[in-house]
């Protein structure tokens, strides 16, 4: 029998009926009596020196309060680089200065050149028109391979070239990497692009600070998926200000994906602002600033090779990746292709000798960041998508071919840096074979032809590497950040309790797993526990939310704060009945002394923690309250494996996702129906990517897909109804928990399996020319391929 | 958006008086203009909403046999009033961008903006159709004059919109993923004289008759009677969705769709 309550039961999310009902209370609700408004005038082309600003017939309009410009923040820090890569020579990647506004150059288009605080946004609007820029145009760099040429024009002057970092991982011996493809019998080599994409969140982004003359202190509220690094990254870095003189809330988040972790420009300008005109100032950002502002994802080219012994075992993997970095490091640019990436290409497999180098490059575009999966997707895209193109050249079944290749036993130390505690590759692809029905595709296929149709079926395994992150481990690596996280449990004198957490929910369920867990762990009804989150001035500290983080850092400080809470109640419980309480059992609600009929409820003994009339006080302090930091001894690994069916139109090229089926090994579960929901979403995304989204900026550096006319995002017709099953279950052996993350699965493990259907149904139909084709897949794309 | 007078006249004739006025814009449904005054791409003195005016909206079988539609008449309306006189021309109604855009637009909104990859040009070109406005009458293939250009005059006001009712008739919308616009639209009527084929979403002039189907079509309306025709790429739209020559693919390939749906 399913639970229906506590660890495992698949309860509705509370926090939804909010949502819902219109009830949630977002930063663009968020009003601040006698606020200003800010816009920002942006950059329209990509590359340009600033000659002059001229902002005297806008400052002199209708309701301005204040222009500001670059000059204004000379004194000021910019934002800064969460994470310093060490490049394969042992030095520092190249690190450029990025402002809160724009001096002596603008970068991409959308970087932000001056900023006019008004009465009404419509004011600030109007008076940014009449601000004379005297902009001197320079060449964009937009391409990649170009922006690395000798001569190429520097996005950055200060810099050498725009080459960020060259960095390698693995084997750093070329020669030993050669010699192990030069004796290999067979090498499969694949370029592939994976595409930039926009997170696209529902909610743009916001932001309202205010500042109080009285007291000096600083109120922020912004979309952020994780308040306390805003908070220590603006304070420290940016602006100079002490942390306790800063408050920074985050109130209902209208998805992240991403793109609301890092610091931005924006939310730091209203924080010095609302003390600069004295007055509380609000961003709102439109869906066309969000395309040329948030941080946007992935966009990398790569050429992988794999090499395979005569009996078809890996025994090379070789990768070489551009990743663009935009104009300006972005909070964790630094780390998605480096160690949230270049560590994932062991994937599931045996593969003795790996190498990974990547170059990170600097171009005329908005910065790239951390997205949905954040360089695992795309690891897991080039490796999949190569051993398929092996599996076809070699003419052997690709479920075969990785079923060989498995890693089976455990811990499992990879040629790139990780160590896989646990996992079942096998049993989960078995799960996958029957979630997917495999056997019954010839027939589909079959059903498919006599309509005229190509089917094709797509497999792949993924591994992501979550629970970010062991802080020792990362701190070597160059992270400049802790990974651990922390709740406190404040127990109230009734016995209900409020847990306040690190961890920042904008869709995850954290309001109502949490509660799940210590509700278990007590033996009290889940609505007798809350969840609190999102505010520096609420709770002790947090690293946020990204990573597929939360229940496997922040839910393992819960509960070690739980289990603090559950030792002193035992203590209270022992005191009231008189035994000791090494004898306390707590069942149910209830604490009991071994052996005995004696018993009190949990209600009790919180009333007596607080109102300690009869009570150990020699002993134990009144109250009822633990906090706990807790500190990841390894990242965790949620692995899977992804079924695909398409159907191909031969005429059109259009891709039609028929079937989709995954099998996810995410450990223990806490609450399957919101672990179904996340792994949904992340495939919806991950066929977004596969099928319809791309970031695409023209030869000048302009956005060519500014809007939802031109940047296709997946709607419900888009995607099919979802095989999930996630039975298949390896506990983390690290965490109280035995969980391991599963927010960007779908994300990570959809793309390349939508793609291997595709260039399935295409051989199936004759084309066996076609060995690749770059997402998205697009009806023009398949039907350009099909032409040969 | 900047700042506008805006007027709701009740009457065509009201209309076309405040259309005289200086930097005066005519307000359909607003699916195309609204967007575009909150970018602050156009500043309007005056708006002048059409949707308040009686007499141009609604859908009635005329004595001709002409299906007429006024000029204010919703997507909406027309995929449910048209459906039993002209059902085609209603399932292209039905298929225009989604409810809210359907609700709000309206056709002489949609055929004075002419966008090159909306529907309905295609069906009033491939219908003949006549294009009724305050002061004249204008055939379909008199009307489309390039893309977002046609042959009304400023302040000129579409009233009503006259279909002849064919045989048969379908349209293909092939969409843009992004935009669900007609990334290649055709749409194929049937009438006794003779067969009309026109394409919308491909070409940079806009609307266009693609004459040597019409002519194949006329001698044998089935789907194999366009095989042997070929569509030049010349002309056509190259843009991130797809090349010219693909377009060019596309309108065969709807083409002989909407022959085979029609038949």
């Amino acid at each position: 029998m399913p639970k229906d309550t506590g660890i495992g039961a698949a309860k509705k999310r509370r926090e939804d009926v909010r949502f819902l009902t219109g009830a949630g209370n977002y930063t663009d609700d968020i009003n601040v009596r006698g606020q200003a408004y800010v816009h920002f005038l942006r950059s329209d082309v990509a590359h340009a020196k600033i000659n002059g600003i001229d902002t005297s017939a806008a400052a002199a309009m209708p309701g301005v309060v204040r222009i500001f410009t670059g000059a204004d923040f000379t004194g000021v820090g910019g934002l800064p680089c969460g994470w310093q890569v060490t490049d394969r020579h042992g030095v520092p990647m190249q690190e450029p200065p990025h402002p809160i506004l724009a001096q002596g150059k603008v970068r991409h288009v959308g970087d932000p050149i001056a900023a006019v605080v008004a009465d009404t946004y419509e004011q600030a609007r109007d008076a940014a028109e009449a601000i004379v820029l005297d902009l001197e145009e320079l060449p964009a760099v937009v391409n990649m391979g170009a922006a690395l040429k000798d001569g190429a024009t520097k996005v950055h002057d200060d810099l050498t070239s725009n080459l960020c970092y060259d960095w390698v991982l693995g084997q750093t011996d070329d020669a030993a990497v050669q010699a192990a493809f030069d004796a290999a019998a067979h090498v499969t080599t694949l370029e592939l692009t994976n595409q930039r994409l926009v997170a696209n969140p529902m909610e743009p982004r916001v932001a309202v600070a205010e500042y109080s003359r009285g007291t000096e202190d600083y109120t922020l509220y912004t979309t952020s998926q994780n308040p306390h690094v805003i908070r220590l990254l603006m304070c420290a870095f940016v602006l100079g200000l002490p942390e306790h003189k800063v408050r920074v809330v985050a109130p209902d988040v209208g998805g992240g994906f991403g793109t609301k972790i890092f610091h931005y420009a924006e939310e730091a300008f209203v924080t010095f602002a609302a003390k600069a005109c004295n007055r509380p100032v609000k961003w709102t950002a439109s869906r066309s600033e969000a395309f040329m502002s948030d941080a946007q994802g992935r966009d990398h080219v790569t050429k992988i090779e794999l090499a395979l012994d005569a009996d078809n075992n890996f025994v090379a993997l070789r990768t070489n990746t551009m990743a663009n970095m935009g104009a300006y490091l972005s909070t964790f640019s630094s780390s998605v292709p480096t160690w949230l990436h270049g560590t994932l290409m062991a994937g599931n497999y045996r593969t003795p000798v790996i190498q990974v180098n990547v170059k990170a490059v600097f171009t005329n575009t908005v910065p790239v960041d951390a997205y949905r999966g954040a360089g695992r997707p795309e690891a897991t895209y080039q490796l999949e998508r190569v051993i398929d193109k092996a599996a076809r050249e070699l003419g052997v079944d690709p479920i075969k071919l990785r079923r060989q290749n498995f890693i089976t036993e455990f811990p499992y130390d990879t040629p790139v840096a990780l160590t896989y505690d646990t996992g079942d590759y096998n049993g989960t692809m078995d799960k996958l074979e029957v979630a997917a029905d495999i056997v019954g595709f010839a027939a589909r296929r079959a059903e498919s032809e006599k309509r005229g149709k190509l089917r094709g079926l797509g497999v792949n395994c993924y591994i992501e590497a979550c629970g970010i992150a062991p802080s020792n481990i990362v701190g070597m690596l160059g992270a400049r950040a802790g990974l651990y996280d922390a709740a406190t449990v404040r127990v109230n004198a009734t016995g209900s309790i409020s847990v306040m957490v690190g961890a920042h929910s904008h869709g995850q369920g954290h309001e109502t797993a949490f509660p799940q867990v210590v509700a278990e762990m007590i033996g009290i009804d889940e609505s007798m526990v809350e969840i609190v989150h999102g505010d520096t001035s609420k709770i002790p500290f947090g690293m946020g939310t990204y990573g597929s983080r939360s229940l496997a850092v922040c839910g393992s400080a819960m509960v070690r704060a739980t289990e603090k809470i559950i030792n002193k109640a035992k203590k209270i419980a022992a005191h009231l009945m008189e035994a000791s309480d090494t004898d306390i059992e707590l069942k149910d609600g209830r604490f009991t002394v071994a052996g005995t009929d004696k018993s009190v409820a949990w209600g009790d003994v919180t009333l007596t923690a607080y109102v300690p009339h009869n009570f150990p006080l020699t002993e134990i302090e009144p109250g009822l309250e633990e906090t706990a930091f807790y500190d990841p001894a390894n990242f965790t690994y949620p692995a899977g494996a992804y079924a695909c069916e398409v159907e191909v139109d031969p005429e059109t090229g259009k891709v039609t996702v028929e079937r989709f089926a995954a099998a996810d090994d995410f450990g223990n579960i806490i609450n399957p129906m919101i672990v179904d929901g996340q792994v949904h979403g992340g495939i919806g995304q991950g066929i977004g990517q596969a099928l319809l989204e791309s970031c695409v900026y023209d030869e000048n550096g302009q956005l060519l897909t500014g809007s939802y006319m031109d940047y296709a995002m997946p709607r419900a017709d888009d995607v099919p109804f979802y095989a999930v099953d996630h039975s298949s279950q390896t506990p983390c052996t690290h965490n109280p928990l035995g969980v391991k993350g599963c927010g960007e699965a779908g994300a990570i493990g959809s793309p390349p399996a939508v793609v291997n259907a595709v260039i399935d149904a295409l051989h199936s139909g004759g084309m066996t020319h076609v060995a690749h084709i770059d997402m998205p897949v697009s009806p023009s794309r398949v039907w350009s391929a099909m032409q040969g | 958006m900047y700042n506008f007078e805006f007027v709701k006249p009740a009457t065509i004739a009201d209309a076309a008086k405040a259309l005289g006025t200086e930097e005066a814009q005519a307000l359909g449904g607003g699916q195309t203009l609204i967007p575009a005054l909150k970018q602050r791409l156009n500043a309007p003195a005056t708006l002048v909403s059409l949707s308040g005016i009686g007499e141009m909206k609604g859908v009635c079988r005329a004595d001709d046999g002409t299906l007429a539609i006024g000029g204010a008449t919703t997507h909406v309306t027309v995929a449910s009033e048209a459906a039993a006189h002209y059902p085609a021309l209603a399932a292209l109604a039905s298929h225009i961008g989604d409810p809210a855009v359907r609700n709000r637009g309206t056709i002489g909104g949609s055929l004075a903006n002419n966008d090159p990859a909306a529907c309905y040009p295609a069906a009033v070109l491939g219908s003949g159709a006549t294009v009724k406005t305050n002061t004249r009458d204008i055939a379909a293939d008199d009307y489309f004059q390039g893309m977002f250009t046609t042959a009304l005059h400023d302040g000129e006001i579409i009233t009503e919109v006259r279909f002849p009712v064919p045989q048969k008739a379908n349209y293909q919308k092939f969409v843009q993923p992004a935009s669900r616009f007609a990334l290649t639209g055709v749409y194929v009527a049937k009438f006794a004289d003779g067969v009309r084929v026109a394409v919308t979403g491909a070409s940079e002039n806009g609307v266009f008759r693609w004459t040597e189907a019409e002519a194949a079509l006329s001698a044998d309306f089935s789907p194999a009677a366009v095989e042997g025709l070929t569509v030049s790429a010349d002309g056509l739209i190259r843009d991130i969705h797809g090349t010219p020559e693909y377009r060019a693919h596309l309108v065969k390939v709807l083409t002989k769709r909407a022959v085979a749906a029609a038949a």
